[in-house]
């Protein structure tokens, strides 16, 4: 059990910078999911915290107390990797012990604490077994067991779902939250994948050309991304983003299209004329009643998936657009649907920086 | 060339490496750099002074009509065997890659000569071709061939020959066999479906696809004629009769151990190691293009 | 362009058929044919001195070369193992055979050794002369013992290394072969293995002994079988380093045994001793068929 804060970390290799400066600090007992596309860093972030590499600049903390120069082994921290790194000549039992063993733990309490870590993974079946001898999902859990074997202050996971089939980790994702809670251990998980993401973490750190570009939880990253990067990386399908001037006093978007979007009441996000960037998930367009005109989205392609369907078209102005609907009787393509974009779902990004303006705030 | 994650380490690697550079240094490079010193230098009969020569070692060698006649056995010996052993080779190879019964029964009854050393085979064949006890050496005599490799330079030459590819057969046999294997199936089917039989098959087909294999083959070959077959010929004719079957290496042998002339033979493991080096090249830049390939 | 072939009429479909199936029964026939011949040809000589050996010597001397074995197969190996072939009498095979064996056994385990100790240092280390000193290995395989036979031997007089066994092998435990096959290896060993080692907080030592090693036993198996033959059929050093009768090892012994080849030599015996001197190689590949050929496919690559 412990804290983690990460406090200015810079890496460059060479001349290539990846981190930007990163701070982030975990509670104990947190499990903080690390999101971005691949180059983003997420990676090498996670290989300071563990020991792997050293940081250019800035300090890692366990508990207070700064490790950055500490080799891994000294940092009391374990790590599932992403293609396992099982010792393929070693069995099961073995490559769950061996951390131990380096460790000088007594031999009746390896075979205590591996059996007992076996049970509560469901594999006290397999100890005997080399890897090449499991599933996929087998080498997970031992990969898994291995870590928590060990009993470390602070759980390191790298993309370790990502080399299961969609079945398969789907039940390891919510395997992995379940033993997490229990034991308590605080968490750093990197994943390219935002779904995994909102599922596992408390919180997520959205990254981004080796910035993190949000550290929110779940559920604010959704309903509130810091930039046009978060909110398009995050949700499915991605945000739609219209390009557009505020108008009326910054109380209306108009889009380049022509048409002007109202916004809920509050404060405004600037003076009248701002180039802005207004993003709507497709999850909250509607079809507009029959009188009341809309915005004609000219449907391209409609996916039916049975409980809702998923329309891909544009704008007047030409923008692509996508849009989903409750219900599987919708417009064809070819056909022109008008659509209604709720004022209190619109986000609002600055042209320039892509940066959050709020309307609602 | 380089891993991503490695050990920290200052002492460490240089105590790993220790035992491999100290024996390199003591056996391979500092007599290497005395081969090439003393090819430069000549001792007075007494071996008490020495004094610097250049090149003279070298122009005394290169027309000594003795090394000359070195070069042109070892010439003859060295393409004679690689064609020998790499044709049978290949022969077999083919066969063998058919899929027939008993495959492996074959495989296995033609790699073992690998494992025979150079001077037993010469002392089998030597046993076989023995002008008054050998089977063949009697046969041949017999029929009114008069055979004796030990007075007949010629037949001395082909015995070594012979009995040195022979003994490299197999090394070839298991190389091909390899990249015959290693050629997919479709390729040859999509040929006989063009309607190629075959024997044209082969030659349009497969042999180009071998060609890499032949090519690196024919390298190690060349280096097997040149420096292995050291015991074939010391053990089977001594290099002789009257230095028909004096190669190179056997030379070398020759001048600096039983004649004791220690700058000519210098000179001449000078001249060895050029060419050494010259085929470890083109058997390295083959090697970079098969990595790229 | 032929003409498009359509269904053929029953009896000529049937006709090529069966011409079909004599073409491939000649093929197999030839096929089998050849190869048998190819065998046959390998086999031969080892024939005629498994023969040999078991005829008295004056049968043999008298040039009446049977074709099949004789009746003192016994006496001949009796006499080849304690007292050595030929008129001579070097020495006994036994002893001999002890000597080879010590040596191959001996330089293939010193060439696997130090080979993984220098390739592990190569590529897991980074260090300065890194590049340097792999050069300076990779450079020996172009200077064998054959190109520096006097100053080599001048080496081993220096350090009084004459006629010892340890003279016998040392110089031949450098190898860049294996230092480059295993190099090759350590470098598909993944990098989560490292730092899975690291987090389990093993060392570089540890991590040796505990992962690579084991990891590198096939490709250990598939060198020792090379290496041991390679070592076995060692001739021209051997050669120049022992004269001492109690050192010799079994391939030198042989070929000394021969001396001028003389008709009335006891070939009777020697062909025992050759026997004896093929027949731990030869079984070496027989027996361990699978390695040898990895073995050898893999160092040439």
């Amino acid at each position: 059990m412990a804290t983690l804060e990460l406090v200015g970390v810079r890496k460059s290799f060479g001349s290539v910078q990846v981190l930007h400066g990163i701070d982030l600090s975990v509670a104990d007992g947190e499990m903080v999911v690390i999101v971005g596309a691949s180059g983003c860093g997420k990676s090498t972030l996670l290989r300071i915290v563990a020991g792997l590499e050293t940081p250019t600049e800035g300090r890692v903390l366990i508990d207070g107390r700064d490790v950055t120069p500490l080799e891994p082994a000294d940092r009391d921290i374990a790590m599932v990797f992403q293609n396992y790194a099982l010792y393929p000549h070693m069995s099961v039992f073995d490559n769950m012990a061996y951390g131990l063993k380096i460790r000088r733990v007594p031999r009746a309490e390896i075979r205590r604490r591996v059996q007992e870590t076996a049970e509560l993974l469901g594999i006290s079946s397999l100890l005997d077994r080399r890897p090449r001898q499991l599933s996929g999902g087998q080498r997970q859990r031992v990969a898994m067991g291995r870590a928590i074997v060990r009993e470390p202050r602070l759980f390191l996971f790298d993309e370790p779902l990502s080399n299961l089939d969609a079945k398969l980790r789907v039940q390891m994702r919510a395997e992995i939250r379940r033993l997490q809670k229990r034991l308590g251990v605080t968490s750093l998980f990197v994943t390219h994948d935002q779904t995994e993401a909102m599922t596992l973490g408390d919180r997520l750190v959205v990254m981004h050309q080796g910035r993190a570009a949000q550290i929110a939880t779940p559920m604010e990253v959704w309903a509130r991304p810091a930039d046009t990067y978060v909110a398009g990386f995050i949700g499915s399908p991605a945000m739609n983003f219209l390009d557009a001037t505020l108008a009326e006093e910054g109380r209306a978007a108009a889009l380049a299209a022509g048409p002007v979007l109202r916004f809920a009441d509050g404060p405004r996000p600037g003076p009248e004329g701002r180039r802005i960037v207004v993003g709507v998930r497709p999850e909250h367009v509607h079809a507009a009643p029959g009188d009341e005109g809309g915005l004609p989205l000219a449907i391209e392609l409609a996916e039916p998936l049975g409980s809702e369907t998923v329309l891909h078209g544009r704008l007047p102005g030409g923008e692509s657009f996508t849009a989903r609907l409750p219900g599987a009787a919708a417009p064809q393509a070819g056909a022109v649907l008008p659509l209604r974009l709720p004022a209190d779902t619109l986000h609002i990004f600055d042209a320039e920086t892509g940066l959050r303006l709020d309307p609602r705030a | 060339m380089r891993r991503r994650v490695i050990f920290r380490g200052k002492l460490l690697p240089y105590l790993l490496l220790a035992p491999q550079i100290a024996v390199t240094l003591v056996f391979f490079f500092w007599p290497a750099g005395q081969a090439i010193r003393q090819s430069v230098l000549r001792e007075d009969p007494f071996g008490l002074s020495s004094e610097f020569v250049g090149l003279e070692n070298f122009r005394e060698v290169l027309s000594d009509p003795l090394y000359l006649n070195a070069v042109w056995n070892t010439a003859v010996f060295s393409t004679s065997v690689a064609a020998l052993a790499l044709g049978a080779a290949l022969f077999l190879a083919v066969l063998a890659d058919k899929s027939i019964r008993g495959a492996g029964v074959y495989k296995t009854l033609l790699i073992w000569p690998y494992a025979v050393a150079p001077a037993v085979a010469a002392v089998l064949w030597l046993f076989l071709f023995h002008p008054a006890i050998g089977l063949f050496g009697r046969a041949l005599n017999a029929a009114g061939i008069a055979w004796d490799f030990k007075l007949n330079g010629a037949q001395a030459m082909l015995l070594v020959i012979f009995a040195s590819a022979w003994k490299q057969v197999s090394y070839n046999f298991i190389f091909f066999l390899a990249g015959l294997q290693s050629i997919p199936r479709s390729v040859l089917e999509a040929a006989a479906i063009d309607g190629a039989r075959p024997a044209r098959r082969f030659w349009t087909v497969v042999f180009p696809l071998l060609s890499p294999t032949t090519f690196f083959l024919l390298v190690v070959n060349l280096t097997y004629a040149f420096f292995d077959t050291f015991g074939v010929i010391h053990a089977l004719t001594g290099g002789g009769p009257g230095k028909a079957t004096e190669t190179l290496i056997y030379k070398v042998y020759v001048d600096g151990v039983q004649n004791l002339n220690l700058g000519g033979s210098s000179a001449q493991s000078v001249i060895l190691m050029a060419i050494v080096i010259a085929l470890t090249a083109v058997q390295f830049r083959y090697v970079e293009r098969r990595v790229h390939y | 362009m032929r003409a498009p072939e359509g269904i053929a009429p029953a009896e000529e479909a049937a006709a090529a058929a069966a011409s079909a199936r004599r073409r491939r029964l000649l093929d197999r026939i030839w096929t089998h044919g050849w190869l048998i011949l190819g065998v046959l040809v390998f086999a031969l000589p080892i024939w005629i001195t498994l023969v040999g050996s078991t005829h008295d010597a004056a049968t043999i001397g008298r040039g009446e070369v049977p074709l099949l074995p004789g009746p003192h197969a016994a006496e001949n190996y009796a006499t080849a193992w304690t007292q050595g072939g030929g008129r001579f009498r070097a020495a006994g095979a036994a002893a001999m055979l002890w000597n080879s064996a010590l040596m191959a056994l001996l330089i293939a385990a010193g060439k696997i050794a130090i080979s993984l100790l220098s390739a592990y240092a190569v590529v897991f280390f980074s260090f300065p002369g890194r590049m340097a000193f792999f050069w300076m290995i990779f450079i020996t395989l172009m200077l064998p013992v054959e190109v520096r036979i006097i100053p080599t031997f001048q080496v081993m007089v220096d350090l009084s290394l004459i006629n010892t066994m340890a003279g016998l092998v040392v110089p031949l435990v450098a190898s860049a072969t294996a230092t480059l096959l295993f190099r090759q290896f350590f470098l598909t060993i993944p990098d989560e293995y490292v730092e899975a080692a690291k987090m389990d907080g093993a060392g570089p030592l540890r991590f040796f002994r505990d992962v690579v090693v084991p990891l590198s036993v096939t490709n250990i198996a598939a060198l020792f079988v090379i290496l041991f033959i390679y070592g076995w059929n060692q001739y021209l050093w051997p050669l120049l380093v022992v004269n001492d009768r109690s050192l010799e090892t079994i391939v030198v012994g042989l070929s000394k045994m021969i001396g001028t080849g003389d008709a009335q030599n006891e070939w009777n015996t020697i062909m025992a001793t050759a026997v004896m001197a093929m027949l731990p190689p030869v079984a070496v590949v027989v027996l361990m068929q699978r390695w040898f050929v990895r073995g050898l496919t893999e160092t040439e690559k």
